[in-house]
């Protein structure tokens, strides 16, 4: 039974990272690579003020994108699960929340261009309407573009397991504790969110992953003013630097997992699996 | 203790889903600090019933009295009742101690007398020992006894409990039966029990109230329940009943009641169809005219003084104080 899988993980999976750790090691000049054991890839990496500025715009994008997802999916969950009563409502409801996925994320994203340009909708209805004279510049290639992005396609991976999670609460639950004199905030904060935990932890850790590896988004919304990791990576690439690119990608993949570790630590998600 | 028991009351309390009519319109008065079993089919409206009492359902029309004052609109924690679920309900990212405090945090009360006044009533429930275990630890009938002790320690005037026994194996539910009976008699407050089985409501109840279709078909205490039910539902579903119709109307006949002679001396005439040894009786079933059953309930040694087969021809007689005429 676990033979296929086991088969499939080892050359899509464990395979690539093996290479990505080995070609990490390996020397490169700007015409050559060259196979070796040396650790200057990493001692330049770590040895650089930029590096460490990039991680933690990475950490930021990671932790606004989160907080913004996190409060918008729980509501839009919250909503689903406990006030629409019919469950064909709720299929039909969730169903829309998942159609701006029949697109490309590039596409989505990229639509949010013209909107928030320095002439686009946004800017010019504010200005009719009286709220602002002159076009606001932090509308589009700033880190408010690249947070908005990231939050319009991400949060439906925070939607989708505190959903699952919330459907499964047993509704004499919220009875009972109804019934044990509790208020509508009470019941929020002392039923339902400590049981849909599981789904907020696995939700956190798709969107955590997601905005920690991407690249695009941030090139595309910041105007590439701003950097993340994925770009550094994907810079290294674009000059050929495969090793470099590799012991970049060899930290990122340990930071995330690290991250994970951290909150896999506090919430158990067994029984949601 | 009892005389500060308030009584509770339904006044036409009737429950609407759209068009159809969960509850009709019923009256009823229960004895306070009594024991009370709501008893019938599923569907026939006793849980809609316990819901509107507790406050889980809002009621179409009607009024729910306790003590004299209305409380249909208050809200359930309001109302000085409480209820066990069915499935117990109980949190299960709580612990036992935690579970049964859960009202308390509610209203504020701080962590040490909460859990003080948790631990007494799980030494009422006999759990004093499992207070940090969490629900899942705990087999089904400790989780009713938690449950228990989260419905109580609010101090209700009433209890409501909705099928309660239903999640329990047979050995388990005869015991949890008796032990929800002791502590009713302890507590001395009225608890409200649904429930689809007969002999549950005769064990423990003092009055039993039998719905079916929405109305309430008879209500009393135990034994006159049992004893003379006046229609034919009820003593079909209370069961060992016959029901018969004579020239004279429908009667119910208790089974154990019946007797058998020879053919010329009884009452009515039949044929055996079945004879069922049940240890300390054998039923006998036999065909009248109009092709009715009759069961008898014959202690063991008077029918093997004299034992019949399938096919005999046979005499049935009882005393007339033993027919129960029915109005419906």
């Amino acid at each position: 039974m676990a033979l296929p899988i086991m088969a499939v993980l080892m050359f899509f999976l464990v395979l690539p990272i093996v290479m990505i750790v080995t070609v990490s090691f390996w020397q490169a000049t700007e015409f050559s690579i060259i196979p070796a054991f040396d650790f200057e890839n990493y001692e330049f990496l770590f040895g650089s003020n930029v590096t460490y500025r990039v991680f933690f715009n990475t950490f930021k994008y990671a932790f606004i994108t989160w907080v913004f997802t996190l409060s918008i999916g729980f509501t839009v969950a919250y909503f689903l699960a406990f006030h629409i009563r019919s469950l064909t409502w709720q299929i039909v409801l969730f169903l829309l929340c998942t159609i701006p996925f029949w697109t490309s994320n590039i596409i989505r994203m990229i639509s949010w261009i013209p909107f928030l340009g320095r002439n686009g909708i946004a800017n010019s209805t504010l200005i009719s309407w009286g709220v602002i004279d002159e076009p606001l510049d932090w509308l589009l290639f700033s880190d408010f573009a690249v947070i908005l992005a990231f939050v319009h396609l991400y949060t439906l991976f925070m939607v989708v397991p505190i959903f699952n999670t919330m459907m499964r609460i047993d509704k004499s639950l919220i009875e009972a504790a109804r019934d044990a004199g509790a208020s509508g905030t009470q019941i929020l904060w002392s039923v339902i969110i400590p049981l849909t935990k599981p789904g907020i932890m696995i939700g956190t850790i798709f969107v955590v992953t997601l905005v920690m590896g991407d690249f695009i988004t941030v090139r595309f919304m910041s105007g590439s003013q701003s950097a993340n990791v994925g770009r550094l990576i994907s810079n290294d690439i674009a000059l050929l630097a495969y090793p470099s690119a590799s012991a970049t990608a060899v930290v990122l993949l340990l930071t995330v997992l690290i991250v994970i570790g951290i909150m896999l630590r506090f919430v158990d998600i067994r029984k949601e699996l | 203790m009892t005389t500060l028991t308030k009584e509770l009351e339904l006044v036409s309390v009737t429950k609407r889903y759209g068009a159809t009519v969960a509850v009709d319109a019923i009256n009823h008065k229960f004895q306070p600090g009594g024991y009370a079993c709501l008893l019938g089919p599923s569907g026939c409206g006793k849980s809609s019933t316990l819901r509107m009492i507790a406050g889980h359902e809002v009621v179409s029309d009607g009024s729910i009295l306790l003590g004299g004052a209305d409380i249909s609109d208050l809200p359930p924690a309001k109302r000085g009742t409480a209820m066990m679920f069915q499935n117990y309900a109980l949190f299960p990212h709580l612990s036992v101690a935690d579970n049964v405090a859960f009202s308390l945090k509610m209203r504020g009360i701080d962590t040490q007398t909460r859990l003080k006044k948790a631990g007494e009533m799980l030494e009422l429930v006999d759990l004093s020992a499992l207070s940090d275990r969490l629900p899942d630890q705990l087999s089904g009938g400790q989780q009713q006894r938690v449950a228990l002790a989260r419905a109580l320690i609010t101090r209700p005037q009433v209890l409501l409990l909705d099928e309660p026994l239903s999640a329990l194996d047979p050995f388990l539910r005869i015991r949890m039966r008796g032990e929800l009976r002791k502590l009713q008699r302890e507590l001395g407050i009225s608890f409200v029990h649904v429930t689809h089985g007969q002999d549950e409501a005769l064990a423990l109840a003092d009055e039993i109230v039998v719905m079916n279709d929405a109305v309430i078909e008879q209500a009393g205490t135990a034994r006159d329940v049992f004893n003379a039910p006046t229609t034919a539902f009820v003593a079909q579903f209370i069961g060992g009943h016959n029901v018969v119709a004579l020239p004279e109307g429908r009667f119910a006949i208790r089974t154990d009641a019946v007797g058998l002679s020879q053919t010329d001396t009884g009452k009515l005439q039949g044929s055996i169809t079945a004879v069922e040894y049940q240890g300390a009786h054998v039923s006998v079933s036999a065909r009248i005219a109009g092709d009715q059953d009759i069961s008898a309930l014959i202690p063991e040694h008077t029918f093997f003084n004299n034992p019949m087969n399938p096919g005999d021809q046979v005499g049935l007689i009882w005393e007339d104080a033993n027919m129960h005429k029915l109005t419906a």
